[in-house]
């Protein structure tokens, strides 16, 4: 089969004569790709930003399709039927699954022990995306595996497209529970850091959850006219001082709640007010990757909730915890729950409430995407999200 | 999909550019450094002994340009007085080549200087492409909410998270047996 492999920092390829993937447990099923997406967390790994990621691993996290076959155990899934598939590989069965809490399923992680030294313990087998997570096949290919294919796979019933409901495997949920965990409050300001497609779901969220004010922050100009047509106010932070922006938006006190989608790759504000950030940019120091969450930290109003969907893969450095400390803030983060929203969400799609389809700027072939990973992020050519068709 | 994509023309900042022109900027301040500080030794190299003075000079001059480049928020002039203190570099070290002690070390000094002008010269064309106009689209269009969002601004409230509709506790585990047996 043909599927989309990383061969090392900023080199992910089309391969032609990848061996197919087969059913490798009773509870698998096989999946005919008929759409899969790039997301930022897939930038993380072509910026060689993420520890964990071998030559010729098969990436992509964001897919649906077909059932070609299922195992002899899995009593839910029948050849035929259209499935999305969270990112997220969920068990079902053990004590983190049995409260919903599916991104930390400690059974389906394979590489357990790689995952219980680092981060102390396992969190949930994810799609493409590093050994440190399972270093399950990714679907950027024309065929997946899907383990545990009796629990997480979302069966999508007639009469939805493809663009509506693919991205009920990560970023609609994702930019949902972003807002959902800032238990939104309808006097609130919540502002979002990011107007990537998380960042965009997480904006049309927050406006359903009720939000008095949506701020959203980015420089990229498209990116937040998107922004501004889900209901967010914009700041250019090339433009103009993020800070100062919120302080008057919010008559000094500060937003109550803020969301981080834009991870570990932010960059820092190029419009420059002080002798120190002229100096820390001309030490090359404005890059230093925390910028969202020290600002975050810095502007949020007391007692306020940080939401932080933006993935990090480290150590951070310079955090000042002594402010998030003493300002009473609750940070609420995480790799998406995705099967705890799900049904509600297709729910909305279904009700016509939320057109995810609005997001998608490319929809190209399978072969087209080493370059679309470029095009994705140079942000060129105004792309916001890019479908891939195998 | 929402076709067709509106355009219009804006400008757009080149980060490349601007990041190589300020370790240019680090560039000159270490050159003009050596210069102003072992103007002799500098000399000797490539020798002409005689203008340790100029040499200083130069130093000066690098200092300057770099220190330009890191503090402006333009850049683009001063990597042209790069380019252009490139090309007083490579005359004075052609004079040497032909007339000074050490044409050798001369002729390798001019290779260096040679490479760092394709540098200069790749990072002025970065930054003049700041100057074209970019095609941008507008998505101004594109709320995907059937209605105007601040119609849609609550149709989701529950006040708190573990009211909304969502599969955790009990009810997961109660699905995964359902869907399982
Ligand atoms: N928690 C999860 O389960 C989950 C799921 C999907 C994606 N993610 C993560 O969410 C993040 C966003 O994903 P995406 O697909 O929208 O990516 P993206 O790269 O398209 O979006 C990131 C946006 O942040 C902007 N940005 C950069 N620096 C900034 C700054 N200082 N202030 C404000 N904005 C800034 C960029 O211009 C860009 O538009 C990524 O870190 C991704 O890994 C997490
Ligand atoms: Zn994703
Ligand atoms: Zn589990």
């Amino acid at each position: 089969m043909r599927a989309l492999r990383w061969h090392g920092k900023h080199d992910i390829r089309c391969d032609n004569h990848v061996p197919d993937p087969t059913i490798e447990d009773g509870r698998d099923a096989i999946i005919k790709v008929s759409s899969c997406a790039i997301c930022g967390s897939d930038l993380h790994l072509y910026d060689g930003f993420m520890p964990g990621m071998q030559h010729g691993d098969i990436v992509g996290h964001e897919f649906m399709g077909e059932v070609m076959e299922v195992g002899k155990d899995n009593k839910k899934l029948k050849v035929g039927d259209r499935v999305v598939v969270p990112f997220t590989i969920v068990c079902g069965e053990c004590d983190q699954c049995r409260r919903g809490n599916f991104s930390v399923c400690e059974r389906t992680n394979r590489n357990k022990d790689i995952a219980d030294k680092v981060f102390g313990h396992t969190t949930a087998g994810l799609y493409g995306y590093t050994h440190l997570t399972g270093g399950y096949a990714g679907g950027q290919a024309e065929y997946v595996r899907v383990p545990y294919a009796d629990v997480g796979p979302v069966v999508i019933p007639d009469g939805l497209t493809d663009d509506q409901v693919l991205f009920l495997g990560d970023i609609l949920p994702t930019g949902w529970q972003a807002a959902a965990q800032c238990d939104i409050q309808p006097t609130d300001t919540v502002a979002i850091w990011g107007a990537g497609p998380v960042g965009q779901f997480a904006i049309r969220s927050a406006v359903l959850m009720g939000a008095e004010q949506v701020i959203c922050i980015d420089n990229v100009p498209e990116r937040l006219s998107m922004a501004r047509a889900g209901g967010a106010i914009t700041i250019n932070f090339d433009e103009e001082s993020v800070i100062h922006r919120l302080q008057e938006l919010t008559r000094g006190k500060g937003p109550e709640k803020c969301i981080d989608a834009v991870g570990m790759e932010s960059h820092a504000a190029r419009s420059i007010d002080s002798m120190y950030d002229r100096a820390k940019q001309a030490l090359f120091m404005e890059t230093d990757r925390p910028h969202v969450l020290r600002e975050m930290i810095y502007v949020c109003r007391p007692a306020g909730i940080l939401s932080i969907p933006g993935v990090y893969g480290g150590l951070l450095d310079k955090i000042p915890f002594g402010a998030a400390m003493n300002k009473g803030l609750t940070f609420r983060m995480g790799q998406t729950h995705v099967n705890r929203w799900t049904d509600d969400l297709l729910n909305r799609i279904q009700d016509g409430q939320i057109d995810p389809t609005f997001v998608i700027t490319h929809k190209v072939s399978l072969e087209e995407g080493p370059d679309m990973y470029k095009v994705f992020r140079e942000k060129h050519d105004g792309c916001i999200k890019v479908v891939l068709k195998p | 999909m929402h076709t067709p994509r509106l355009e219009y023309q804006d400008y757009r900042v080149n980060h490349d550019a601007r990041k190589l022109a300020r370790s240019l900027g680090w560039f000159s301040i270490g050159l003009g450094l050596a210069e102003l500080l072992m103007p002799g030794k500098l000399a000797r190299a490539v020798g002409m002994e005689d203008n340790e003075g100029l040499i200083r000079l130069y130093g000066l001059r690098e200092i300057g340009t770099g220190v330009g480049l890191l503090m402006t928020d333009n850049p683009e002039p001063w990597v042209y007085g790069r380019v252009v203190g490139d090309s007083l570099d490579l005359a004075t070290l052609g004079v040497g080549m032909q007339r000074g002690d050490n044409p050798v070390g001369a002729a390798i000094a001019a290779t260096a200087v040679a490479g760092v002008t394709v540098l200069d010269l790749a990072c002025a064309r970065g930054l003049g492409e700041e100057h074209h106009p970019v095609t941008l689209y507008d998505y101004s269009d594109r709320s995907g909410f059937p209605e105007p969002p601040e119609r849609m601004r609550g149709r989701a409230a529950y006040g708190s998270i573990d009211r909304l509709p969502q599969v955790h506790g009990a009810d997961a585990a109660d699905r995964e047996t359902e869907t399982r047996h």
